[in-house]
Order: structure tokens, then sequence, then C-alpha cells
């Protein structure tokens, strides 16, 4: 049973000092370059204007601030002491060199499926592909008796699966191998679960794996102010129209006939999945639009022309009409079909008739930019709204968008809105971290 | 220190952004230097600041400043020039993008006889036909070998347009006086305004030849070559003065310098006004250039194999003669060439009202769109009896009247500029009218040039340049004639009023009010280094590894808007760059 940690374990103790020098052959390396792009590190590890991979990222939790480590090689910062068992337990457990436990934003939980083989490439790209960087970790900002790390370790034991558990459980989970493939991918390195799956009060995943039940990928709860939505295929407000192509599509250049990206995925896409091959997007593609509908009471969306009709005939009797017309109409149209790829549209996409409405009122009032991508040089800007419009008119406007052209989502008050701003995020435009082609 | 690169290019609008992705392509290093400041269309194109009026047309945010730098103009020799301060008869850009940023969107071709219009005159109608003092000349380059390189710029520019003939096959309702092309074009033409579609019908109805002008406005969404995406044109109107919101017109900054900045070959740096080419002592050869940091005001040098001038045209002129590339232009001995056949455009806007049951819903328009005949442009008719050389397309160009713009433009011509009588006219012109253009060639002269300012400088301590300009009888009868032509096509749209406008007889150039910014000329191509400044490959005679890209090539003013000339004459320069000079850098032609 626990074999394969053992000789996870004399690999490791193989591994150390010179013989880690031997083992950078180049093909091992990219595909550790390969895997950290599958597993988004730098999403959490990078921060814009500072060396790659340095840390110091800041998560907000209710008991304090915490933040991201340096996994660069440097000795003294990062993780140039670490022999390749340490690694291996850092990523897939969740176990510190020291012995403590890390703080599961780290999803050593998803990470635990990843293959001894994966982890050797990650291994021997962050020590070899990444340039050591001497920057220290920010002090985690968690008051006593908070800050003691024991109780994580419970945790731990409670809700981490063990690599050999999580390896062995999966391993014949799909015998299609593009749908293993997809599987691997999104349960495993990508992560994908660690925002779109729901988690318990205990702040655990409900499901790490599709075969885990329903709730996995059927959404999360707000991340930085933006609402994952389902990955699965309910009609409206999951993936149940998108295409393979879509998604594919989507994950390479961050834009979709079907929607863009925008929040906290922009990154995700950035720095991780326009990496990935056409092969593995097409693995992801399928292996998620195999995931049957979480929430069975929707009613396929078909599009309604009854709005588009009354706004032909400049009829804005409707609420928020008049501002879509001023504000909205010019790039999603008055059909709210908007010019796919290029301005998202607004009719039957998943996020505008989401429950909550957090995301859709957050890129009204800090507006959105979507970067170049490497397949798509351009890049396109909504702006921000929150000093143009009042509350109300953005409440207006919002609920327009979720009523309007079949869509069915609930309405938006002002009040709702006043309380969104408190959460409201950056606008993109703050910094330029996303390139602005 | 001094830092070596492969190619420097000078200026990042069409020119220079075209050339840098060649020359990337190419495998090359490049920088180029943009003396105004950034610009990108996530940022600086963001609805809805980026279509506020004051802002742009009205404060010329897109413009240069011409408290930095500007040029002095003269109407003749025997007169002093003085600096021209505000922005009025034209509108040279600035910053990341360039007249690229700024510009309408209108994207011909080029009328082939007008390459060749010195030997098509003559043949037609004898060398004596030519006025004395006009130095009426050919580019040197023919339609054909220049048309794979239109098709290559409107593939990237995305644009819209109706073709006649491709491939020798009649294809559609397009300008049957347009040469055989490749292929089609990119995208369907753009829609008529209503008063485009009115001006469609008379001109058919009177026996003419109407066609959609051909717009890098994008009238379908579009990814071009470079991956770059465009979104469609709505009519919005914001089309010249202001950054496409919609990613409609197409720019470099939407449609070239995307995909530049993702190579890691490639850098730009903005801020960086050029100083000068630095030159060998044997002047033969560039060694690089210094430009001024405008932020900072320090100078720095970069050294470099490649020089590529891609300026506006007056400034790659100014460029060349502050270096000492080629020889000034010295209009008594009619010798040199720098700084020769500085030409322009003839230019008139006449309007015409129609009767108040017809609304012309002037605020809609897009810069590129609208509906011409040519059946008065370049050699389409019969100069003979006219005794005038060059033409003019005629147009319905209606590129949407914004607020303030509508408001200045009321009043005049015997209706008063202020009270209930002004509001009347500013209501009854707006609702009812339409403007038509006759935006013709203009010849170059030999007492008609550029050169260096004896007593003005730049905010950098470097002499003005000079420009002497003003209208000659050739154009000005040009001009009267085909504007004589709008009249019966105006009657025939069913006009109650009209105000034909054209020049007089001894008019001269009034720097006051907007005309045009399609300046030419002053370092043209051409087959004899005694009367060009560039070969027919646009690389100096004098300095083989300095490319002069741009308008300035033009021999003549023609008849039609210059960018999409600009566009194939850089994808021409930077083919043979590539193909040949690179292989053995050198003079592509023998002087």
């Amino acid at each position: 049973m626990k074999k394969p940690l053992f000789i996870a374990c004399i690999l490791g103790a193989g591994l150390t000092g010179s013989a880690i020098a031997q083992d950078t052959d180049t093909a091992t390396l990219e595909k550790g370059r390969y895997l950290a792009a599958a597993s988004d590190c730098a999403a959490c590890h990078s921060v814009h204007g500072k060396p790659e991979y340095s840390g110091g990222v800041s998560f907000s939790l209710p008991m304090g601030k915490i933040y991201s480590t340096n996994i660069t090689p440097d000795p003294e910062h990062g993780i140039g002491r670490y022999t390749e068992a340490q690694f291996s337990r850092a990523v897939r457990e969740g176990i510190r060199r020291d012995g403590s436990t890390l703080y599961p934003a780290m999803p050593f939980p998803s990470y635990a499926r990843m293959t001894d083989s994966d982890i050797h490439a990650l291994f021997v790209y962050f020590r070899k592909g990444v340039p050591a960087a001497s920057v220290a970790t920010p002090d985690n900002e968690i008051k006593w008796p908070l800050s003691m790390r024991w109780p994580l370790t419970f945790w731990r034991w409670i809700f981490a699966p063990t690599p050999h558990k999580a390896i062995t459980r999966t391993a014949g989970e799909f015998t299609d191998p593009q749908l293993a493939r997809g599987a691997y991918l999104v349960e495993g390195p990508a992560h994908c679960g660690a925002c779109h799956s729901p988690r318990a009060i205990t702040m655990q995943e409900k499901s790490l794996t599709a075969d885990g039940g329903r709730l996995y990928l059927s959404g999360g709860a707000v991340v930085d102010g933006w609402t994952p939505p389902s990955l699965r295929q309910e009609n409206r407000t999951g993936l149940g129209r998108w295409r393979e192509e879509d998604i594919v599509a989507f994950l390479k250049t961050g834009r979709a006939e079907t929607g863009s990206v925008f929040g906290s995925m922009t990154s995700a896409v950035l720095h991780g999945t326009q990496k990935l091959t056409d092969e593995d997007l097409r693995a992801i593609a399928h292996y998620l639009k195999s995931l049957q509908t979480a929430d069975q009471s929707q009613t396929p969306w078909t599009y309604d022309p009854t709005i588009t009709d009354q706004l032909h005939k400049a009829d804005l009797s409707s609420q928020g009409a008049r501002v879509y017309i001023d504000r909205c109409a010019a790039c999603h149209r008055t059909d709210g079909k908007g010019y796919p790829a290029v301005f998202p549209p607004l009719a039957g996409n998943p996020v505008v008739m989401q429950t909550d409405p957090v995301s859709l009122v957050h890129i009204v009032q800090a507006g959105a930019t979507l970067p170049a991508m490497t397949a798509a040089p351009s890049s396109f800007t909504m702006p921000a709204f929150n000093h143009k419009l009042t509350d109300q008119q953005i409440a207006d406007v919002v609920t327009f968008i979720r009523h309007a052209w079949g869509n069915n989502a609930s309405p938006v008050s002002a009040e709702e809105v006043e309380q969104f701003s408190k959460s409201m995020p950056p606008s993109d435009m703050a910094d330029d971290t996303p390139a602005l082609n | 220190m001094v830092k070596h690169i492969d190619a420097i290019i000078v200026g990042a609008g069409w020119a220079g952004s075209i050339m840098a992705k060649e020359l990337t392509e190419a495998g090359l290093s490049v920088v180029m230097l943009e003396r105004g400041s950034e610009r990108t269309t996530p940022v600086e194109g963001a609805y809805p600041e980026s279509i506020d009026e004051l802002r742009g047309a009205i404060r010329k945010r897109l413009f240069q400043n011409l408290s930095q730098s500007t040029l002095t103009i003269r109407n003749t020799m025997d007169q002093t020039a003085l600096p021209y301060r505000q922005l009025a008869a034209f509108l040279p850009g600035e910053g990341v993008g360039g007249a690229g940023l700024h510009w309408s969107g209108v994207h011909f071709r080029v009328a082939p006889e007008d390459l060749r219009l010195r030997s098509a005159v003559i043949e037609r109608y004898g060398e004596k036909f030519i006025p004395e003092g006009m130095n009426l000349q050919d580019y040197g380059v023919s339609y054909d070998e220049l048309e794979p390189f239109f098709d290559k710029a409107e593939k990237v520019f995305g644009t819209s347009g109706e073709a006649y003939k491709v491939q020798g096959k009649i294809v559609g309702d397009g300008n049957v006086f347009s040469p055989d092309r490749s292929d089609n074009f990119p995208l369907p033409a753009m829609e008529d305004t209503f008063s485009a579609s009115v001006f469609r019908d008379a001109a058919k109805n009177a026996g003419y030849h109407p066609y959609s002008l051909p717009a890098a406005n994008a009238s379908r969404q579009y990814t071009n070559t470079y991956g770059c995406q465009m979104g469609p044109c709505n009519f919005c109107g914001y089309c010249s003065g202001y950054d496409c919101y919609l990613y409609s017109k197409a720019s470099p900054n939407v449609n070239i310098l995307p995909v530049l900045r993702q190579d890691p070959r490639f850098s730009l740096i903005p801020n960086a006004h050029v100083l000068r080419v630095d030159l060998d002592s044997t002047k033969t050869k560039a060694t690089g250039v210094t430009y001024l940091d405008t932020k900072t005001r320090k100078e720095t040098s970069l050294s470099a194999d490649l020089v590529i001038l891609g300026a506006f045209q007056f400034h790659n002129v100014h460029l060349m003669l502050m270096s000492g590339i080629g020889k000034p232009y010295d209009p008594i001995s009619n010798t040199g060439t720098v700084g020769r056949n500085f030409v322009y455009q003839t230019i008139t806007s006449s309007r015409v009202w129609l009767p108040p049951s017809t609304y012309t819903n002037q605020f809609v328009g897009a810069g590129g769109a609208g509906v011409a005949i040519d059946d008065f442009n370049s050699m389409n008719f019969d100069h003979g009896p006219l005794g005038f050389v060059g033409g003019s397309p005629v147009w319905v160009n209606q590129a949407g009247v914004k607020p303030i713009a509508a408001a200045l433009g009321a009043g005049g011509g015997g209706t008063p500029r202020w009270g209930s009588a002004y509001k009347d006219s500013l209501v009854n012109t707006y609702k009812h009218s339409l403007g038509i253009d006759a935006h013709g060639s203009n010849m170059a002269y030999r007492d008609v040039y550029l050169d260096l300012d004896p007593t003005w400088k730049d905010a950098y301590g470097q002499p003005l340049l000079r420009m002497t300009f003003t209208w000659k009888d050739n154009d000005i009868r040009m001009n009267q004639y085909v504007v004589s032509k709008i009249e019966p096509i105006a009657r025939a749209m069913g006009a109650t009023k009209m105000n034909l406008v054209h020049l007089n007889a001894g008019q001269p150039f009034d720097t006051r009010t907007y005309q045009t910014t399609h300046l030419g000329g002053g370092a043209i191509m051409g087959e004899n280094p005694q009367t060009s400044a560039i070969n027919r490959y646009l690389q100096s005679w004098d300095v083989s590894n300095v490319f002069v890209i741009g308008s300035n090539a033009f021999p003549q003013g023609m008849g039609y808007n210059p960018t999409g000339m600009v566009a194939a004459l850089a994808y021409w320069a930077a083919h043979h760059i590539r193909t040949t000079y690179l292989k053995s850098p050198g003079p592509l032609v023998k002087a």
C-alpha cells in the first residue's frame, strides 16, 4: 500500500546533490515547464514585477492573510534545499520540509494524483529551469492561536488523499485514453476543482474527482470577487451549450464564440492553459463534456427576439433598456449576440445567468480586459462603469441582460450592487499585468 | 554607450509597423522609435472616453504637438515663411500608430496610369501638353508589380469593398475603372448610408459609374493574416481623429502591433524624437540614429545595419535634410532631390440640401464608407480639350457629423453665425444636407518644394522644415471642371439648395481651414537619381542602407487617398529587402 511513496522516497534520496545535476536532460526539463503551466503554479507563486515564482501572492482568508512561498531554487528563501522526496511531499501531500502542513490554498489534494514521473519533471524544472531568486516570503498575518499549524495536519489527514490513494483510485476511472488524459489534467495538475467545486464548511472540496458525485465542478464559492461557474453540462449556467471546440478556443486564446475569459480565470489562461497542446486541450474539453448536469431543473435556453424587436423599434420601456442602449449595445449589440470572440455574447451566456450575480455586477463595475494571448494577440477592454453609472442603473442594466433574449435569471437590486461594490476587484487596467496589445 | 541592432525604424505608423513586421519575420532584431507616446487600443481606445469629441477632433488628442516641432509655410519663394502654430489645413499624427491611428480608413489601391503619369500624358497628348514648370514624373514601378502587395495589405487591414475584376473576370459591381485584382476584398463592401445611396442612384442615372469606396473599416468581424482581430463597424462616426473602440478601423495598433509586441526581436521606444541618421565619413553609409528622449531630454545613439525612415511624409524629408542624405533640392537651378516635388491634394467639399421630408441621418457614418465615381479621375477622361493634367474622384463619404463639428460648420455663406437663423440653419443642415467632395490630384511644380527654414528652430534646436506651396492654374482648373460635374448629379438627387465649392483662379493655399492631411512627395521615388531621392525600391540613391517609406515617395499627389499606396510600397520595399538586399547589402539599382 505504501509502495509508490516508498519508491518515491528512494528515488528522492538518490537524486540529491550531484545526481540532480546529471538529470537535467532537456526533455524532462521541458516536460516540467509544461506541467508547471498545466498546474498554473505562476498564478499563485508569481507576482508581476518580481522574479518569476518568487512568491508573495497574498490570500485573504477568514483568519487573516497568508502569502505564497518562493519556489525558485534559492537555497535560503526557495526550495533549493528540498530533495525530490521533500518536494513531492509538499506538492502532493501538503507537507513542508520542516514537517508542518501547508495551508490548503495550495491545491495538494488535487496534485496528489499526479504521477511520480510528472512530479520528477516538475522537480527538475523548478531546480534547473527556473532562476534562483533571493526573495523572502512575507510573514503570514494570522494571529495566535489561529496561526498554529497543527490543526491543519488533522485537516490534511481527514480530507487530503495520499498520492497512493489518489492515483490508485482514479486509475481505472476511464478506459477511453482521451477521457483518462482529460480527467488526469482537470482533476490533477490543472486543479480546476479548487475554484470550480463547492467546498464544505470545513473548506475541503466536496468532491475531488468525476466519480465523486455531481457536485464536482458544479460551481464554487466567490474567489477574489468572482464566482466560478459550473463546468458541468447545465444548459443555462454550465457548459451545456459549449462545444468541445469552444472550450479548446477558450482555454487556448481566452475567447470563444460562447464567451470570453475574465476575472481570476484570465490569469489561469494567460499563465496556464494557453501553453497546453491542442491535444491536451481537446482531452480536457472532451472530459468536461462528459460530466453530467448537476442541476437538472434547467429548461434549455433558446433565443427570444422579443427584446431585440423592442430595441429595434426604439421601445426602451423595459427596465434597464436605456442604459443598455447607451452603454452596452455598441459592442454587445441590440440583439445581445455581441461579436463572438471579439465582444462576448450576453444572450445565452452562462455567466449572465448564474444564480449569484456578483461576477456580472463586478464586470460592469470594474470592467474587464482580455489580454493578448500567444495564439490571439489582440487585447480587448470593457471599461469600468462604477464611476459612470449609479447603483440603480447598474442594477437595472444587469437585470435587463439577465432577462433579455431568453435569459431567465433573477433580478438584481441596487442594494445588492452597493453591497458588491465593497468587494469589487481592482480593475485589470490598474497595472500593466496583462499585455495590452 | 552605443547599442547595436539589425534595423532601426523611425516612426510607429503604418510604414514603420509593416516594415518592422516584415524585418522581424526575416529574423532581424528591430528597434522602432516613435516621437510621441505609447498608444494601445485597449487603453486609449476604451469606450466611451475615446469618442469624446472635445478631447478628440476638436482639441486634437492624436495629433502632432506643434509647440515642440512644426514647419514654416509660405505660398511663394519671395515670401518669408512663418511657423504653422495651430493645426488646421493638415493634421500630422503623433504617438504610436501615427496617422494610421487617426485616419478615416479610405483604403484605395492606385490608378495604374497614375504610376506612369508622365509617360501616359505624353503618349496621349504629347510632351507639350505638360505645362511649363510642372515636374511631371513616373514612379518607376508598375501596378502589376505592386498588385501582390496591395492584396497583402488589404488582407492585413481587413478591407471592405466590392471588386470589379478578379483575375480577368468581372465579379461584381465595383469600380469599372479599377485594375484587375488577384483576389477579392477580404470583406464585403460597407453598407451605403442614405446619402451615399441617393448619390449612387443619381450618378448612375447620369451615366457615371458609382462604386463603394474601399474601406479599412471592417464590415464584418475579421481576423487578419497576423491573427489580429477586428470588430465590425457600427457606423458610430468616430473614425477620423479617434482610435476606434470597436477595433473596426484598421490601424497599426489594431492590425500589426499586437503581434509585433509579442516578438522578442522587436522593441518599441516611445517618446524618442529622432534628431538625425548618423552617417559614416563617406556619407554613403548610415551607422545608426541619434534620438532625444523627449521626457528626459537625453540624447542616445543606436547603431544599426539598416535604417528605415517611416515617419510622416515631411518628417522623413526633414530627417534626410538634417542628416545630409541626398542633395537638397534647389528650385533656382532645378537640381538636387531632397525637398523636390512636394505635393498635396486638391480637395473641395460642396454641400447639398435635400427637401425637409428627407433625412440624411448625418450622425451615422464611417470614415471609409461611401460611394464614389472615378469618371473624372486619373486618365479616365479626355483631358485634350480641357488642357489640364490630373483629376478627381467625386464622392459622398458620410463619415459621421459630430455635435461640435455640426455646430461649428453651420452658418456662414449668407447665413448668420448666431441667433435663431443660425439655429434654423444648423438644424436644417444637420438633418437634411449631405456633402459631396472632389478629392483630386495635385501636380508637382518647380517652385513648390521643401527645404530647411533659415530662421525658425524647433524646441530641440533644429531648423524647422519650410514648405513653399500654393495652388497652381492647372490644378485650379481641374478642380473647377470636376466640381462643375457635381451640379447635375445634385439636381438629380433632388437638391433644394447647393453650395458648390471650388478653387478660384489665383487663390493661394490657405492654412487656416482643414483640407486634407494627404501631403506627398519631397523625397520621391523614380528611375533617375537626378530627379528622385529614392529608387524604385524606396532605397536612398545616396545612402544605400537607408530606405524611406511613405507618401514622400509620390511624384504627384493622386486623386486617391494615399494610405493604401503607402502600405503597398512598404510591403514592396520589404519584399526586395528580404529577397535581395539582405543577401547582399548595397544599392538595389545602379545609379
